[in-house]
């Protein structure tokens, strides 16, 4: 094992690297990995998480584009759809739909972290924040399914 | 010896060499050893060159923080025998996201300074006298803030952070959970001071909520709540501005 001295004054230094100055010693600084979000599961699904939120604003964007498609006429709404019902636009939109899943479940899993709701004294947990918002997107479904449905 | 374990060290000696490379050594595997008994038995029996920090031995001063198998640990408090089945090898570098100084020791400049931005201290617009007494407090009022009081500035957070690394400005989560320390502390009145701070682009803005500091902070401080809180309050505040400019901002 090589022994390295202190570098006092006096005493020989064990010194190797040519680029080394005496008492002027170079901080090593580490380039950070381009992949650096495949290295941590945790990382990995960050960034899957922000990388869904693409498949957020392309459904966001479909539904304006339908309702325009829908002012252009019967006719018009019916061809629309037609496309919409083939074969690749579903398995896509099913691809879109998982995307959205998944970010709205990480999204509102995070929810409690950033709202912090005190009544009075009472702080409310956690669990009730997070249950709200699970509670809130069911009753927005259950909205749109009736207004659909009837 | 009877058992050992091999220790797997990043060594960084500028006058020996300009990247840093790895040394293995065989400590002895005690059930009740920390990583940290493992280090200090290499440098009091098998090379003293060995470079790193450590104070307490107990969780406390925050010093010994280091990458063990590549996750940002307090050393002082990782078990030896919980690594890799107990067997080794335990893989030992400095913290990722500071400039490596020596060995395992980090120059931790930038943290300190980003810390003393933020005014880590009770602000008072007027102090009371002191035959007033002292500023007293209830349990309820020490309860919104005495998680972020348990911050040791170990760094770990700025270790688990890929912000941190990737726009240094950043001014980090520990420093972002300090000043919320103060701000929702009732007795200070410096949090319009510690805004103009936290309220840059390089403050809370920077972060992406990753979240991983909170996952790797020793004290369960929770960094990246605090900063999403204050994202709702500076949010809150800034449409309080422009809907009612009138009122004190």
């Amino acid at each position: 094992m090589v022994q390295v001295g202190v570098a006092a004054v006096g005493q020989t230094v064990n010194r190797i690297n040519p680029k080394y100055q005496l008492y002027h010693p170079k901080w090593y600084r580490k380039d950070y990995p381009i992949f650096w979000w495949l290295e941590k599961f945790a990382y990995g699904k960050f960034i899957v998480r922000e990388m869904t939120s693409l498949a957020v604003g392309y459904t966001a964007v479909l539904l304006m584009f339908q309702l325009w498609v829908l002012s252009r006429g019967q006719e018009t709404y019916q061809r629309f759809l037609g496309f919409l019902e083939s074969t690749p636009v579903m398995i896509f939109h099913g691809v879109v739909l998982a995307f959205l899943l998944f970010h709205s479940v990480t999204w509102f899993n995070l929810a409690p972290k950033a709202l912090v709701l005190r009544l009075g004294r009472w702080r409310v947990p956690n669990a009730l924040v997070l249950s709200g918002h699970y509670a809130a997107w069911l009753a927005a479904t259950a909205l749109v399914i009736w207004l659909v449905a009837r | 010896m009877a058992e050992s374990i091999t220790l797997q060290i990043q060594r960084y000696r500028p006058e020996e060499e300009e990247e840093p490379v790895w040394q293995s050594f065989e400590v002895p595997r005690h059930d009740e050893w920390m990583v940290l008994d493992g280090l200090n038995y290499i440098k009091d029996n098998l090379d003293g060159s060995l470079s790193y920090r450590w104070a307490c031995r107990m969780g406390v001063c925050g010093s010994c923080g280091m990458l063990v198998n590549g996750e940002p640990v307090l050393t002082c408090a990782t078990y030896l025998s919980e690594l890799g089945g107990g067997r080794g090898p335990v893989r030992i570098e400095p913290l990722t996201g500071f400039p490596v100084i020596r060995d395992l020791v980090g120059d931790i400049g930038d943290f300190i300074t980003k810390l003393q931005r933020i005014k880590p201290w009770i602000i008072r617009q007027e102090d009371k006298p002191l035959s007033q007494g002292e500023y007293l407090q209830t349990p309820e009022e020490l309860a919104l803030y005495q998680q972020y009081s348990m911050c040791i500035n170990c760094m770990l957070c700025y270790s688990a952070c890929p912000i941190y690394a990737l726009e240094p400005d950043f001014i980090g989560p520990a420093v972002i959970a300090l000043a919320q320390r103060y701000n929702l502390d009732p007795r200070d009145e410096g949090s319009e001071e510690r805004g103009d701070v936290l309220s840059q682009h390089a403050g809370i803005w920077a972060c992406t909520f990753v979240g991983e500091c909170s996952a790797v902070c020793p004290k369960h401080v929770d960094p990246a709540g605090a900063i999403q809180r204050y994202k709702v309050t500076a949010t809150a505040e800034w449409f309080k501005s422009v809907l009612l400019p009138w009122g004190k901002r």
